[in-house]
């Protein structure tokens, strides 16, 4: 938990009695000895806000939708989320208190996304809700959170534009996906001209326009850009299209069944994407919806996201394998489970690092925290929220796993305001 | 709209676009047809078809994991053992449900919408619960895959011509079954006035639970041959059934012909707008002009003439 070195130097407030001061010395050096079961301060010392913390448990809430058209997507994440509580009450809770979960359906639809979040804050108390999974579902949470002063823990890529001081984002948001992908297949692959192709709602239509802006900005040329509504199912269109214009590169964000069938299309209409003749970069396609479309329909793809479950550090070969002991060896994780799996250690680590659990001071901590066991290596909570990261860019095999063929140097700063892109 | 293309680029495109309206046309077909049998013998308007259709792909995804395990060596040819049990499980399903469920609430059309809407919601979620909230992947025997180039330009995918030749053959079979047999007279003759066809002596009970197990037989073909082109997932039924509404209404609710003839039309329309347009936009075009010419012709494109 690499939280020991920033707690020393991330208080430089004086507000702080000495009391909490010399426990957070405390506190930070049992951890260095990676135990924190001797430390366990008072209830009432970490808790003055109400929250459902007792002396030996706190209260978490995971809200997703477990029915409806995204359960397909989302209980990857329950998975992940639950995954981590019960590693982090393995190693000994967080302050010392066992972590219990109440579970919500938000069953796909957004305005139970919001009622669920109004229980959780004001019937349960929860000490933090770790949830939401479409940009939809986020901003019905998003009033009800701000007014009862909760936090959420939210995976999903999404498309930036957004920094609630209620929300910590444990995806990446656009540019952090984008930039370094269109950089790569210029470079590498010395693309110049490109197509984009979305699903038409607002994800793939802020991407896009943040895909176009950039590509304007190194002289290549957007030879044609295209949405279809969501669960559209005939492609054939768009694929003569392509054909036609010839771009270096397919610029693809569909979502959901839509995807099925355009890669099934593409792939009847005689496009090999291993030839990379176009080559095909994606930001939508994760292991999970190979499932679905079949690693021969996929297999030569390119993805950019900043976790695969192919990546090869031992942090990620512990968390597949847990993964896979929890919930069986054909499970595959994808970026959003991954970033799921991120929100109970990052709360934890925010927790421990403010000596309590109210929300008020976890806030003023964020900035700064570190976690080095992330599976998908090193990250590190930026003063806007959203995460530090590492992008990579993975080519699909057919067995349906990816292939890390890039991975930017530095972390990818995020940048939910991209200035010019708007 | 035609700058930047030299003519033999256009003559491609040309050619290339009235394919992938003929593939566009062949899933309408599949999907309408089902449905205008139910809707025109009985009045009924089965909300339910589109999770008939999804049964249909289940059953092809079985048959396609139960042939890799046991018969590796047949593999090549269970597409066809696949779309017969598709299409006599969803009219054994279909059977059910009218026995149960549809032949209490004749006369009542929009109990019957309520009824076959809550039976939807229930196969999808049992679908959830069988087989999970997950698309399943459905392999394709290797020689269904890939495309047949015409030209350097045009390339004719193979799955797209197979979907087309089902849809040719399931079009044909029921015109055969509807105006070359008895029981297809039969049909008709409830169709165009029940009370005097009882008088006759036709089980009229007997005919409406055979037409509807067809009208979901026929869905479960469609479901099979779409798990070639689409996703197969507990709510991918959802993305065909309003297009798949729009072609009946369209077409003249009691007439196959014109079923077909909508299906045709809009197919064209759509996909010839699409390449000019945005996706989203050849979709509010294609609508507009249906609506415009329902309300010049609110009986559909062909009604069948009959004496109320």
């Amino acid at each position: 938990m690499g939280t020991t070195d920033t707690t020393a130097t991330g208080r430089s407030d004086g507000k702080r009695s000495g009391f909490r001061k010399s426990l957070m010395t405390l506190a930070a050096s049992v951890m260095l000895a990676s135990s924190v079961q001797a430390a366990t301060p008072s209830t009432a010392e970490v808790n003055t806000t109400e929250l459902a913390v007792t002396d030996d448990t706190v209260t978490v809430g995971i809200l997703h939708s477990i029915t409806g058209t995204m359960a397909i997507s989302e209980i990857g994440s329950v998975q992940a989320e639950k995954l981590a509580i019960d590693q982090i009450n393995a190693s000994g809770g967080v302050l010392g208190r066992q972590i219990e979960f109440v579970q919500e359906d938000g069953a796909s639809d957004w305005p139970t996304f919001a009622e669920k979040t109004r229980k959780l804050l004001r019937q349960d108390n929860v000490a933090a809700i770790f949830g939401a999974w479409t940009s939809a579902s986020r901003k019905a949470i998003l009033p009800v959170i701000e007014q009862f002063n909760g936090m959420l823990y939210y995976p999903t890529f999404y498309e930036g534009l957004e920094q609630s001081p209620n929300v910590v984002y444990t995806g990446q948001e656009a540019t952090q996906q984008i930039l370094a992908s269109i950089d790569w297949a210029v470079e590498t692959k010395g693309a110049k001209t490109f197509y984009l192709l979305g699903s038409d709602y607002i994800w793939p239509r802020t991407s896009n326009k943040i895909a176009r802006k950039h590509i304007d900005k190194l002289g290549l040329k957007v030879v044609g850009e295209e949405y279809y509504p969501l669960g559209h199912t005939q492609f054939n269109s768009v694929i003569n299209k392509i054909k036609l214009k010839k771009p270096d590169v397919i610029f693809a964000s569909v979502v959901g069944g839509s995807n099925v069938a355009f890669y099934k299309q593409m792939k009847a209409a005689g496009v090999d994407f291993t030839d990379e003749k176009p080559l095909l970069l994606t930001i939508s396609v994760t292991e999970d919806e190979i499932r679905g479309i079949g690693g021969e329909n996929v297999e030569g793809i390119y993805a950019s996201m900043k976790y695969f479950q192919s990546l090869d550090n031992p942090n990620n070969k512990e968390f597949v394998a847990a993964f896979k002991e929890a919930y069986g060896d054909d499970m595959v994780i994808g970026d959003v489970t991954q970033a799921a799996y991120l929100g109970p250690w990052l709360w934890k680590a925010a927790v421990e690092k403010a000596g309590s659990f109210d929300i008020d001071k976890i806030r003023e901590e964020f900035a700064g925290i570190e976690f080095d066991k992330a599976p998908e290596g090193y990250v590190r909570i930026h003063e806007n929220h959203h995460l530090w990261s590492k992008t990579r860019i993975g080519q699909a095999q057919i067995d349906g796993q990816y292939k890390v063929v890039h991975e930017t140097e530095e972390l990818m700063e995020p940048d939910p305001f991209p200035e010019g892109y708007q | 709209m035609f700058d930047g293309y030299t003519s033999s680029e256009l003559m491609s495109i040309f050619a290339m676009q009235g394919f992938a309206g003929l593939s566009l046309f062949s899933v309408f077909v599949l999907m309408a047809l089902g449905l205008a049998i139910i809707f025109g013998q009985m009045g009924v308007i089965n909300m339910a078809h589109g999770e008939f259709m999804i049964l249909g792909a289940y059953t092809t995804y079985l048959t396609s994991g139960f042939f890799q395990s046991y018969l590796p060596g047949l593999f090549g040819g269970y597409f066809f053992i696949a779309m017969v049990l598709a299409f006599f499980i969803c009219a054994a399903l279909g059977a059910l449900v009218e026995w149960l469920m549809i032949r209490h609430l004749y006369h009542r059309p929009l109990d019957t919408l309520l009824a076959t809407w809550g039976l939807s919601l229930i196969m999808q979620q049992a679908y959830r619960s069988i087989f999970g909230a997950r698309e399943v992947g459905v392999d394709l025997p290797e020689w269904m895959m890939g495309a047949i180039p015409v030209t350097d330009m045009v390339d004719l995918p193979i799955n797209g011509l197979f979907v087309m030749v089902i849809a040719l053959s399931v079009a044909v079979g029921v015109y055969l079954l509807m105006y070359r047999s008895g029981y297809g007279k039969k049909v008709r003759a409830v169709v165009q006035n029940r009370p005097m066809a009882e008088a006759v002596g036709i089980n009229s009970a007997g005919i409406d639970r055979a037409t509807f197990a067809l009208g979901c037989g026929i869905a479960g073909i469609a479901g099979a041959a779409f798990t070639m082109i689409g996703s197969t997932g507990p709510s991918s039924g959802q993305a065909y059934i309003v297009d798949t509404f729009l072609v009946v209404v369209f077409g003249g609710a009691q007439s196959l012909i014109g079923t077909i003839v909508s299906a045709f039309g809009i197919s064209q329309a759509q996909s010839t707008m699409e390449f000019f347009l945005s996706g989203s936009m050849a979709k509010v075009l294609t609508l507009l002009v249906v609506i415009g010419i329902l309300m010049i012709r609110p009986e559909g494109l062909m009604a069948l003439k009959v004496r109320r």
